[in-house]
């Protein structure tokens, strides 16, 4: 448990590597867009981030019926990981996409229901942050914090759904789009190398950091453990 | 203290709807006494509509395309102070704690306090629409604007009522209930909203279906969801 593990610290390696190859990748093997120029570069990094934060929201919620099914404490580490990873890449996604926005949508947001959801789906992980903090009793904090990653991710997809009976101006590049939708575009050879090779590696980085987040926990928790036992 | 052993209690002797009627009774009977919470909440309520009409200027013609929302965000904010106080009396009083030793079904102490927290907020809004209608004269009786209400409240009141049961019982108590509660709550918000402007506009029905439709889609899933997790909020 003490020693980092090898595996880890080769997962470390791949993740710079495979950074260093995306940023090449997206900044200068992928064509140039014909239309929005080269601010469409920010899609690859867009779309990769917000693809790993909802993996990382995923696996809270995966995590927190585990929880509540096992009353296993290390899903509680684990769906805590899970959540603060999904929230910084979830950050990543909004502001990204908010720099494209301002070019091509002429604004820097716009209450479209993906970026609204996209927000709320933040502040309920935020709330799932403070709700932790308020609680001292850790099986307490552990049960709440499944519960409350369980129910607040039943209502994101509602929340988008409610807001998509409006109208959506987001464009849809993987799949059928919008008519309405703005700022679309068909990728090219070079441009799904690029798309794809971003996934990859924010797939890879996630899984690192989510590794590291896991094993941070389980060192802090030894850490208590150790405390309560020199202070009984 | 572990997870597992909820699943493991013995069957209940009493039905669940009688225990169930008692938890309701129970409120409504300590709130006939006390009138703590509808005071607070309608009192509240008429404050807010006030406020609205100073910060938005509420003149005719503007006061059509608002007052869906201003209504909404009334209830949404005196819900709230009631879904906290019926709540922290429970905590307070160690209540909660002689609830959970009684031989009933969880379930049943959970939909218990879903109907009370309902009776209380539909009591308010009764109170609030003609006191709105008067003031702004503008007609509110229509009855899908009614339905919706009506729809609207039970999601507010079901998610509710599981993320107060969880609040009390933390550090924050008061404060954390509306950050928990209003990211959750929200496609009530904009459903509800949507529709009610749609009905006040008398705007057709299938304009207005999908909204409704989702608002009923909230209730069942929620409702089903608090039905599977109230056991581990109230276990120690």
């Amino acid at each position: 448990m003490n020693a980092k593990p090898k595996a880890l610290m080769a997962l470390d390696v791949a993740s710079w590597a495979l950074l260093a190859v995306s940023v090449y990748l997206v900044l200068v093997y992928a064509p140039m867009e014909a239309v929005m120029g080269n601010v469409q570069r920010v899609f690859y990094y867009h779309v990769a981030a917000g693809w790993v934060g909802m993996i990382g929201f995923l696996f809270a919620v995966f995590a927190g019926i585990m929880y509540l099914a096992r009353g296993d404490r290390k899903w509680d580490v684990m769906g805590l990981a899970g959540v603060e990873v999904g929230l910084i890449f979830s950050l990543i996604n909004i502001v990204t996409g908010s720099i494209w926005a301002r070019p091509i949508w002429n604004t820097w947001w716009t209450w479209d229901p993906r970026l609204v959801t996209a927000t709320i789906m933040e502040l309920v992980y935020v709330a799932y942050l403070m709700l932790r903090q308020g609680i001292d009793d850790p099986d307490r904090r552990a049960r709440f914090g499944a519960i409350y990653a369980i129910v607040g991710f039943l209502s994101v997809p509602l929340s988008f759904f409610s807001i998509r009976i409006w109208r959506t101006i987001h464009p849809v590049v993987i799949g059928s789009g919008d008519a309405g939708a703005q700022g679309g575009f068909d990728m090219t050879a070079g441009m799904q190398v690029a798309f794809f090779f971003c996934l990859f590696t924010f797939t890879v980085i996630a899984v690192d950091l989510l590794w590291h987040r896991v094993r941070l926990g389980f060192l802090a928790d030894k850490v208590e453990q150790l405390k309560l036992k020199f202070s009984s | 203290m572990t997870v597992k052993s909820a699943a493991k209690r013995p069957a209940p002797p009493v039905s669940f709807l009688s225990s169930m009627w008692a938890v309701v009774w129970k409120d409504l009977a300590a709130e006939l006494r006390s009138r703590e919470l509808i005071s607070a909440m309608l009192v509240f309520s008429l404050l807010v509509v006030l406020i609205f009409n100073f910060s938005l200027e509420l003149n005719a013609r503007e006061r059509q395309e608002v007052t869906a929302g201003v209504l909404w965000v009334t209830f949404v904010f005196a819900g709230t102070l009631g879904l906290n106080r019926s709540m922290a009396i429970e905590k307070d009083g160690n209540c909660l704690d002689g609830l959970l030793l009684a031989p009933v079904d969880r379930a049943a102490i959970y939909f218990g306090k879903v109907i009370g927290n309902l009776i209380f907020m539909l009591l308010v809004i009764l109170i609030v629409l003609p006191i709105y209608s008067i003031l702004y004269n503008t007609n509110l009786f229509v009855p899908g604007l009614l339905v919706t209400i009506l729809l609207g409240a039970i999601g507010y009141v079901v998610s509710g009522t599981l993320l107060a049961a969880m609040s009390v019982q933390t550090r924050t108590r008061d404060i954390l209930l509306p950050i928990l509660h209003l990211p959750v709550v929200l496609p009530v918000v904009i459903s509800a909203v949507r529709a009610s402007t749609y009905f006040l506009q008398g705007q057709p029905m299938d304009l207005i279906w999908g909204s409704l439709n989702l608002l009923i889609g909230y209730n069942v899933i929620f409702t089903a969801a608090a039905y599977m997790l109230f056991d581990y909020v109230v276990q120690e």
